[in-house]
Formats: structure tokens, sequence, C-alpha cells
């Protein structure tokens, strides 16, 4: 347990300067923007005079210096606090606490339901390389990768929402349902369908797709050769040999995606109505609350840094070469 | 190397599909005269069910097709000028770090990480929204996602070029370090970026459609993105606003990746030849 605690520690501290970066980065790229949160409120009510103005950004402290709002920001970030919104008029940190645990529902489902059927998928495919079947999964995952998320989103909500009313259109929950425990799971599952449809369809094909290529490569290998050679049979070589060491470059490629999928859960949540993590960012922009899109920035790297992590833990798992102490993400 | 990849059907078919959306794109105030955005007709037309307006109207009584028409002209220019940046600024600063090594290659990867670190998706939507929607923010904003990849390809190929025993041997021969790195190095290291230019300008395409989707695209322009997210208004009754230029993008991606697979796979086997 020892070498594990301290590679995590190494890890966290490792990602500290990128972290670090990053907020400096966006706090100064968003400082470049014209009209504040000041501006927006007073468009949002009706207007107001220069001296409101003045004395609402005294308040807020955005009459100060660039640098000493930059030092005040990371003083506070070490705090564990992300400041004030003025889009939401609450404390941020836990207006991120709030809208979390929904997209991290959505992308769970969704990089769970597609992970297994991806690499089932591609094991399939990549067991006769060049077969009819591979033909068909191969090019229905191409096709399946080319199509825009939120596009699938609306496609999937006109046929199974709107035409079929298999599925509600939008939400999370059913509105003031009073259900409560396994009822409202089932609810939020049975709302939760159509949005991880459109988010994990493309990772589907993209699991299947590299499941396949390391499948089609462990075939080749002299291990894989041998054990066919023992009389071993295809389908345990495929199981046992093959399909173990196609694994590998998928779990990299699930620890790579995490990112991508945070991103295109922000559409996602934009064409269901789900009231997530992504949609934050969305507001943050349409209320030009530059504390709130810097913190979910900010949470979204640090999400990142924590997939990254996980995922060589589960490298090491899966290859014993690698060891505990990880691979080193180089 | 030419031959080779045209001797593959994706080749063929992917190549031919983004030839017409070039084509198109580049004659569209022909096939298409006059502003896009104009109101030509009665709104909410079918699509065949005019001749003069084969894909129909919207709403507003605007021509389908030719929305479709110029908006292939903000999808090839932006997802080619945005994989353009991203592989010039990836290539730029992967062989500046390989070659320069040291602390200086140390702190450029940590830049490079803290970009791997944002969704790209999230950084482009910040940036559009600090500097504002136009055609070059926006490819400026795609870029930045995007050109991690290409840099740590870069890189790794100057480090591992850097040791190989011909630029040592040039090196004793006493050509200069800035001619080994220009004519022996980068001839070397830049071909795998090629590689993955396909996915570059696929997800380049895919993201300004997701931008102009959220309304953070040209506002001055007709994107596909912008056209599927005006027709949601309309989804129960007219899916087909939606649906066509959705379907327009899907078949630009998956020719870009048809192209980009064949070229892959020829690489590939030149590599193992």
């Amino acid at each position: 347990m020892r070498p594990l605690a301290g590679f995590l520690l190494r890890r966290l501290i490792g990602g500290v300067p990128a972290l670090l970066i990053v907020a400096v980065g966006v706090f100064l790229l968003l400082d470049r923007a014209g009209g504040d949160a000041v501006d927006a409120w007073l468009v949002s009510i009706g207007g107001g005079d220069a001296r409101m103005a003045a004395a609402l950004r005294a308040e807020y402290g955005l009459d100060q210096s660039v640098f000493s709002r930059l030092t005040f920001m990371l003083g506070r970030l070490v705090q564990g606090d992300f400041g004030w919104s003025f889009a939401l008029n609450r404390p941020i940190g836990p207006a991120i606490m709030e809208r979390l645990p929904n997209t991290l529902q959505l992308m769970g489902a969704a990089t769970g339901i597609s992970f297994l059927i991806g690499s089932a998928l591609g094991l399939i495919a990549g067991r006769r390389p060049g077969s009819w079947t591979d033909r068909l999964l191969s090019g229905g995952s191409l096709l399946l990768y080319s199509v825009p998320s939120f596009w699938l989103g609306l496609a999937l909500s006109v046929i199974f929402a709107v035409r079929l009313r298999w599925f509600p259109v939008s939400g999370i929950e059913t509105i003031a349902s009073g259900k409560t425990g396994l009822d409202r799971a089932a609810d939020v599952a049975w709302h939760l369908v159509l949005p991880v449809a459109a988010l994990g369809m493309i990772y589907l094909a993209l699991f299947l797709r590299v499941m396949r290529s390391g499948m089609v490569e462990a075939w080749g290998q002299d291990y894989a050769l041998a054990a066919r050679a023992r009389g071993v049979p295809d389908r345990r070589v495929a199981l046992n040999h093959a399909a173990r060491n196609a694994l590998v470059p998928l779990v990299t490629m699930l620890g790579l995606q995490a990112g991508a999928m945070l991103g295109g859960s922000v559409v996602i949540e934009s064409v269901f109505g789900i009231p997530g993590f992504g949609r934050l960012a969305q507001e943050a922009v349409a209320g030009r609350d530059a504390p709130l899109l810097l913190a979910v920035v900010l949470v979204s790297a640090l999400m990142v840094t924590l997939a990254n992590i996980l995922t060589d833990l589960a490298y090491g798992a899966l290859d014993p070469r690698v060891g505990s102490g990880g691979r080193d993400a180089a | 190397m030419l031959r080779e990849i045209l001797r593959r059907p994706e080749a063929w078919i992917g190549g031919g599909l983004l030839l017409i959306l070039l084509l198109v794109a580049a004659c569209a105030p022909l096939l298409a005269p006059g502003d896009p955005l104009a109101i030509v007709g009665r709104p909410l037309i079918r699509p065949f069910a005019n001749a003069d307006f084969p894909l129909g109207t919207d709403r507003l009584g605007r021509d389908l097709l030719a929305g479709l028409i110029h908006g292939a002209r903000a999808s090839a220019a932006v997802g080619l000028a945005a994989a353009a940046v991203a592989m010039l600024l990836g290539a730029t600063v992967g062989s500046a770090a390989g070659f320069a090594g040291g602390w200086i290659d140390e702190a450029m990867m940590r830049v490079v990480e803290a970009f791997q670190i944002v969704p790209g998706f999230l950084l482009a939507l910040a940036f559009v929204s600090a500097l504002g929607p136009s055609l070059w923010t926006v490819v400026l904003a795609i870029a930045l996602g995007a050109w991690t990849g290409p840099a740590r390809l870069v890189r790794s190929r100057v480090l591992s070029l850097r040791e190989a025993d011909f630029v040592a041997a040039a090196r004793v021969m006493g050509m200069r370090s800035g001619e080994i790195a220009l004519r022996l190095v980068m001839p070397l290291a830049l071909p795998p970026v090629l590689a993955i230019s396909a996915t570059i300008v696929a997800g380049a395409v895919l993201t300004e459609a997701a931008l102009s989707f959220l309304g953070l695209g040209d506002p001055n322009a007709v994107t596909w993105g912008r056209m599927i997210a005006e027709g949601r208004n309309q989804l129960r009754s007219a899916a087909y606003l939606s649906m066509i230029p959705g379907a327009a993008l899907a078949l630009t991606v998956v020719a870009v990746y048809l192209l980009g697979e064949a070229v892959t796979e020829v690489l590939a086997r030149k590599r193992r030849a």
C-alpha cells in the first residue's frame, strides 16, 4: 500500500504546475474580455448610471489592478474557495458541487456502456480481420465516429422522445415527482438513456476501432502464433491472449478521452436540458461570469488530471511489466 | 506515394466527397447567388415539395439549400485553417522543445500538459467568449485545443532522431547544428504529423459546428452548426431543418476520415517495408 500512496502523492504534486499555468492563463485570457459581469448585470436589469457601475466594481474588487486580482484569486483558490458567481448570485463552490453529480452520472454511464459494448464489438471484429463481420463493424463505427454528438442527440430525441414518446425530451428527473430511493434512481436513469446514448456513441465507435486494431496486431505476435501452434482453441487465444493485450491501448484511450468527453457533455447537457456541470460553462459565458468560467475550467482540469492518474493505475494492473510505480506520462 | 494512396477505394470515396465539398464552398456565390440569409420564399416549405427550393425553407422563408452551400464555406475554411494553425504551432513548439532540451524543454512540456488537461471544447468556449466571435477567433480557439498532439509527436521524433547515428556522423563531418536540424532531422520528424492531420481536421470541423450550435460561431456567416441550432426550435414540426445540415456535417467528417485512413495505411505500410 505504501508505494501506491507515494505514487498518488507524487503524481498529484506533479500535476500542480500545469494546474497553476491553467489558472493564470485562463484568468489573463478572461481578463481580456470586453465588458465584465457588472456590465452584463446592468444590461439584465435594464441599465444603470456610471456611478452605480463604479460602486459595484469597487464592491466586487473589479477596479483593482490585474496583478492584485490575480494574486487574490490564487490565494483564495489555495484555500479551496472559488469565489462568488455574479450570474448565479451565490458562491461558486457549492453550485459546482450541486451540478457535478449529474454530469458524473452522465459521463460515467456513457463511459461504462461504450467501453463494454465497444470493446466487445471490437473483439468480435478483430477476431477475423477482413471478414464481412469485421467490415460491417469497422464501416459502421467510422460512420458513428463522424456524427456530431449534439446532432445525434437531436435525432435521437426526435425519434424516441417526440415521435415514439418512449423517453422524456429533457431534464434529469421528473420535476416535483416526490419519488425517493430506487424509484427516483429509475426515473433519473430513464431520463439519461438518450443523453448517454448521444454522448457515448462516438466513444463506442472509438473503443471499437482501438480494440479491433489491438486485436489485429496481437494476432500477428509470436505468443498468439505459439498458442495456436500448441493447439489452443482460437476462442481462448482471442480472449486470454489477444484481448488482454489489446485492452492496454484501450485503457490509455479511456484516460485520454476523459477531457474530450467532458467537453462533449457541455453540448449534450444543453441539448437535453440537463442541469449539469457542462451547462454551467455555458451559463457562465452567457452571463459574462469570468470567475464561474474560470472555476469550471479549473475543476475540469483537475478532473482530467485525476482521470490520468487512475488510467496509469489501471495500466499498471493490466500490464505487470509496468509495476506499481505506474507509467511515467512522458 | 500518391499513386499508392489513390489505389485505395476509401481514398477515392473520401477524396471525391471532399473535392465536391471544396468545389461547392469555392463556388458558393455562383451556385447560390445572393445573401443566403435573405428571405426568399414562403416559410417552412418541405424538402422536395417546391422546385425553386429543393431542400425547402426555414421558419423565416430562407432557402435551406443556399444555407447548406454557403455553410460549406465556413466548415471547410475553419476546419482547414484551424488544423493548419494547430499543426504549425505544434510542430514549432515540439521541435523547439526537442532541440533545446534541458529546462526549456521541461518548461515547454509543462505548458503542453496544461493545455492537455483542459478540455479542448471548454478552452475554445472560454477563448471565443473572451475575445468575441469572429472567423479568426474561432480558428484560433479550435487550434488551441488541438496543437498539443502534433507538438508531442514532433518532440518525441526530434528527441530520438537527435541521437541517431547519421546525425552524429553529420556532426563529425562538420555540419552546423542549424543545418542538421533543418535538412536531416525535420524532414523525418514531420511526416508522422501528416498521419494525424485527418483526425485534427475532422475534430476542427466538429468543434466549429458545436461552437456555432451554442451560438459562439462567426455571427455574420451561415454555418451548419447554426442552422442545426435554429432548426431546433421546429424539431417537432420540421425536423428536416436540423437533420439536413447535420447529415452534411457527418458526411464531411466521414470523407475526411476515409481519406485519412488511406493515407495512414499507406504510411504505415511504408514504415514496415
